[in-house]
């Protein structure tokens, strides 16, 4: 075994029953827990029609249909273009590659995008790049950079051979190039966007970086690069308004290691250093607006579309966060929807809807943005004198801004999001406007289908092994994939209970609830206060969730933390069902720092006989508040095994999993 | 004056039906009816103690069974025949050292008025001393000696200090018994409408400037406490979880913010995510179980157990009328109670559901409503009594001070 594999060997979750253990098949390396299941001809395959918005989208790819179908729960080390077997399968015109050929077909593919590649790395295939990643993080570290994500870095190994890989693979030289120019814009972008001062700062730099590259560019693709340099540069003030995702990072992160930079760096590892650093500040997730921050609140109203009032009696324990009086700014806007300029009116739909909570649930939200960005993308035309790619950025960007607006963004939106702009950036320069709209539409097509809809059906094979005659299931508020798990697992004919724990003031439980009971399971309901008093009688935990951070902590609806914790205390095992785009590199220590916050009157309004004049007289009460948290944060110590679609792990995998993954399903 | 057995009776309906709320009321309202039960009891010449404890067994019987969850009543039953036993005991000594010490009793007050309120405040006391010599295995003295007339209840001498009768003839023996149980009575009774004032005083002590208290549950215990605090001008904010179906927290908070304290109301689901920024959270018990357990409102076993994960002190508030000299067995279901589902679903929205099972014989659809939540000693961090702070290992010791070790099986 190779010593470098050491940190991918996965503790194996040990609570869950043996006899699903794994079956092994040495050929592919598998994370954690996978099942082998063989589904007979006559069992129902798990469908989708019940949950929600999700209806309407049939899956293109059954699960049945792939070669490999059968054979699920493939998490292979060598990371694998797709990440799913079946995928993988039909992507390439080889059954199941060998993992080396996948590592030279990767290298051969994407190479460029990160400057530089390891050759020794290629040609090991299969091994990770964790030593190299120490090695580059040295080197990083020498040249004064504090952050270091060695995931990133690994790749980008700085004195890996530049050369070796463009040699592999002369056609994709340009495109690769114009990605890296264009990845440098949009850094440039967000520096001038922090102010005058700081973009003639790097204006040398930018040079330097242009020159760096001048030598392999042709006369052509240089003058395309200037033309679009200039016109971010134009934009640059008006997009420095749009673009809000970008900009609390600005004050935070971005000045240290730009002074920092300069001084260290030498002339030589100058260049190589900036594409480096440049490479992963675009890796590493924005912060988050904090809304005790005047200055930024004050610039993001000027330019917003949704016109909030800010609520008069706000938490203070959560002034970071947006707290805003409800219900006032809807019909305001559903008036303007025909006097549109700037936002597309599918996205301004989906932004509607969000705000009125018409959709819930993270799959579902995620999905209806996407559909929207589709539809826009379609619509769209690229305005004479502008390039394609930094024009839709800028439009997706706008539309984002919007959407937060509306409600903030799950972290699973934000991780699509990124995909999107990964795939724009990304798009060959020579494709013509038809064909790229073309082509991110199918992208985002098959981003819903690959991460959503199939991850879906995935989780629910695997789950259903989980689940034995005679158990009794808990569950709480309602996830979708929970859902299409129970249903499937009564539909093959499993004897069980369920639990339905459910909490104001949404009271989602309640939509689980009926739509199990009239399926024909047994269901048992109750609120989440009474949590501890029914789980001496449950065998197993059941929860969904909105995200997963890499140190494991789960991020879902608020009261998952209670409902796990209980859990452990009586020693019942928790398993949470999580697709695995909403992973995310963030860590996230307590519910405070990151969270939601939803309308305080629905909190206020309680069905109390003699309550009717408590909201009234207590609403202008200085000392009243209520406080409607949407999320929490369950620590990784409450959960026994997280089922993706990459297999069963433990918590402690995430980050392999983040790793290893998400810079394929970034550069998918 | 009505007839005993029917105020009994009604109380017993109430009690039945759910009609009075809240542990304190019910002590209280048991506690007036023992007192009339034994006002109008009549006691014959000799034995009157155990003619009077008597009758008090039957009507606690009655009572405790209309509601056993109401633990409180019990309680209070127990500290009344523990009262009547008492004072039986104090007057046999006293006799026997009014025999012994003749010349002494002499020059002592002779209106009863005089002895009754002297009585009345030194009955904590001898409670106190009584209670102890419950777990000592009798003196060497008393089993020589022996007591015609209690020789069931074991005593010491000692407490014959502080009793100064002179009386040697029966039947001002009954009298006097009479009256002095409903003395002790009377103090009970003053003693359960204080404990609030008491418990609050202590408020200072606990909670700190700039402190943020958790509590759920509406109990009026937490609300004297919290208020008794931002009297002495300490400036802290309150989180209440507003204790789904039930909503007690909305009522607490009303009063607190009525009070002018900083009150914030969060969902029950929330409370795992807000304990971490809490430094103590402060809940009032149902009752308090001789292991230190706490039956409290539904959703406190939560809370304690996310208290203990961050580290943050569980505080239970209990008067001494909340004490239980029980040992819980499963107490999450054997002192609880279901109510009704309709709190929680409503009957109209899932009716179509409901008949589904109708077919199938057993129904498909289950709603779990419990009231109470059982926290174990484990997660308590303290108690705070009327008489001070304990940990939940000495609530035994303390509990033994209140009952007399006859009566816990009643």
């Amino acid at each position: 075994m190779d010593p470098r594999r050491g940190p991918l060997a996965v503790p194996k979750v040990r609570r869950v029953d043996a006899a699903a253990g794994p079956l092994a098949v040495p050929k592919v390396r598998r994370v954690g827990f996978f099942t082998s299941i063989e589904p007979s001809p006559e069992t129902p395959r798990p469908n989708r029609s019940l949950s929600g918005p999700a209806e309407a989208i049939t899956s293109s790819s059954p699960l049945s249909d792939s070669p490999s179908g059968q054979f699920i729960s493939p998490v292979q080390i060598p990371p694998s273009r797709h990440h799913s077997d079946n995928l993988a399968s039909r992507a390439a015109p080889v059954p199941v590659p060998g993992p080396s050929a996948f590592r030279r077909q990767l290298a051969n593919d994407r190479t460029l995008h990160v400057g530089s590649y390891n050759p020794v790395d290629s040609l090991l295939g299969t091994s990770p790049p964790s030593s190299n990643g120490e090695v580059s993080e040295d080197s990083g570290s020498l040249f004064g950079f504090q952050r270091s994500d060695s995931a990133k870095l690994s790749a980008s190994f700085p004195n890996g051979g530049f050369d070796m890989t463009v040699a592999v693979r002369a056609p994709g030289e340009s495109e690769a190039k114009v990605a890296t120019a264009s990845t440098s814009d949009g850094r440039k972008k967000n520096v001038e966007a922090s102010g005058e001062s700081e973009s003639v700062a790097t204006k040398p730099r930018k040079e330097k970086e242009t020159k760096s590259l001048k030598e392999k560019t042709s006369k052509a693709e240089r003058r395309a690069i200037q033309e679009a340099q200039r016109a971010a540069k134009g934009e640059g003030s008006k997009r420095a308004g749009e673009s809000s995702r970008p900009k609390p990072s600005k004050p935070a992160k971005q000045p240290p290691p730009k002074k920092e930079a300069p001084q260290v760096t030498s002339s030589v590892s100058e260049k190589r250093a900036v594409s480096v650093e440049k490479e992963r500040r675009m890796d590493v997730p924005q912060t988050q607006m904090q809304y005790d921050d005047k200055s930024r609140v004050d610039k993001a109203k000027r330019r917003s579309v949704v016109e909030q009032t800010e609520s008069k009696n706000k938490v203070e324990l959560f002034l970071h966060l947006p707290q805003y009086e409800r219900g006032n700014q809807l019909p305001n806007l559903s008036s303007n929807i025909f006097t549109l300029d700037t936002i597309h009116h599918a996205v301004y739909k989906v932004g509607l809807q969000h705000l009125a909570g018409d959709i819930a649930g993270d799959n579902a939200r995620c999905i209806a943005m996407l559909h929207a960005f589709q539809e826009a993308i379609n619509d769209y035309t690229t305005p004479p004198m502008k390039d394609l790619t930094m024009d839709l950025t800028a439009k997706i960007n706008g539309y984002v801004s919007f959407l937060i607006e509306c409600r903030p963004l799950s972290m699973s939106m934000g991780n699509a999001i990124r995909f999107l702009k990964n795939q724009i950036r990304k798009l060959p320069v020579d494709l013509s406007e038809p064909e790229a709209k073309a082509s991110l539409c199918s992208e985002i097509g098959r981003f819903i289908d690959e991460k959503i809809l199939l991850a879906d059906k995935v989780i629910v094979q695997h789950a259903v092994t989980k689940i034995r005659d005679g158990e009794v299931l808990l569950t709480y508020g309602f996830s979708c994939v929970v859902e299409m798990i129970l249903l499937y697992a009564h539909e093959i004919g499993r004897k069980f209970r369920v639990v339905i724990v459910d909490s104001r003031p949404n009271l989602e439980g309640q939509k689980l609830l009926r739509r199990l009971v009239t399926r024909g399971l047994d269901c048992t309901y109750t609120h989440i206060n009474a949590v501890s008093y029914i789980m001496g009688e449950v065998t197993r935990v059941f929860l969904g969730a909105s995200s997963i951070f890499s140190n494991g902590t789960l991020y879902s609806k608020v009261g998952t933390a209670c409902v796990a914790m209980v859990a452990n205390a009586f020693s019942v095992p928790v398993i949470v069902c999580c697709e695995a785009y909403k992973f995310h590199e963030r860590v996230l220590l307590d519910s405070i720092c990151s969270n939601e916050l939803g309308d305080p009157d629905a909190i206020a309004n309680v069905p109390l006989r003699n309550n009717k004049k408590h909201s009234k007289t207590m609403d202008n009460n200085k000392n009243l508040q209520f406080l409607n948290l949407m999320y929490d944060s369950t620590p990784a110590e409450y959960i026994s095994m997280i089922v993706t679609d990459y297999g069963m792990i433990p918590p402690t995998s995430i980050p392999v999993i983040v790793r290893e993954y998400r810079r394929e399903d970034l550069l998918l | 004056m009505p007839d005993v057995q029917s105020t009994v009776l009604e109380f017993v309906n109430k009690l039945r039906k759910r009609k009075i709320e809240g542990s304190q009321a019910t002590a209280k309202c048991t506690v007036e009816l023992l007192r009339s039960v034994i006002s109008q009891q009549r006691v014959p010449h000799s034995n009157q103690a155990s003619a009077l404890i008597d009758a008090v067994k039957a009507v606690g019987e009655q009572l405790v069974a209309a509601n056993p969850v109401e633990l409180a009543v019990g309680n209070v039953v127990r500290r009344v025949l523990h009262i009547i036993r008492e004072e039986d005991l104090s007057l046999a000594t006293a006799a026997m050292a009014g025999l012994d010490l003749l010349d002494a009793s002499d020059d002592d007050g002779e209106d009863d008025n005089c002895k009754g309120v002297g009585y009345s405040a030194m009955s904590a006391a001898v409670a106190a001393a009584a209670a102890r010599s419950t777990l000592r295995p009798p003196s060497l003295q008393t089993l020589l000696e022996g007591t015609p007339e209690s020789a069931a209840v074991p005593y010491t001498s000692s407490s014959g200090a502080d009793s100064e009768s002179k009386t040697a003839d029966k039947s001002s023996i009954t009298r006097k018994l009479k009256h002095d149980v409903i003395e002790g009575v009377n103090h009970l009774i003053l003693e359960i409408s204080g404990c609030h004032e008491q418990i609050a005083e202590q408020a200072i002590e606990h909670i700190h400037q700039n402190e943020v208290i958790l509590t759920l549950g509406s109990s009026r215990t937490v609300l004297e406490f919290l208020c008794a605090a931002k009297e002495k001008k300490r400036s802290f904010r309150v989180f209440v979880a507003e204790g789904a179906p039930r909503y007690q927290g909305h009522l607490l908070a009303k009063e607190l913010v009525a009070r002018g304290l900083q009150t914030t109301v969060i969902t029950d689901s929330a409370v795992f995510a807000m304990i971490s920024r809490v430094n103590m959270v402060i809940i009032g018990a149902h009752a308090v179980m001789a292991n230190g357990g706490v039956i409290g409102p539904v959703g406190v076993n939560m809370a304690a157990l996310a208290a203990k994960k961050h580290a943050v002190p569980f505080v239970v508030l209990a008067g001494s009328h909340k004490l239980c000299p029980l040992y819980p067995h499963n107490p999450e279901v054997l002192l609880n109670e279901l109510r009704s589902p309709s709190e929680l679903l409503d009957f109209g929205e899932f009716s179509d559901c409901l008949d589904f099972g109708a077919g199938s014989g057993s129904p498909l659809l289950q709603v779990v409503n419990p009231t109470f939540d059982y926290v174990p000693p484990s997660l308590v961090s303290l108690f705070i009594t009327d008489t001070g702070g304990h940990n939940p290992s000495y609530m035994y010791r303390l509990i033994a001070d209140y009952y007399s070790a006859d009566d816990l099986v009643m």
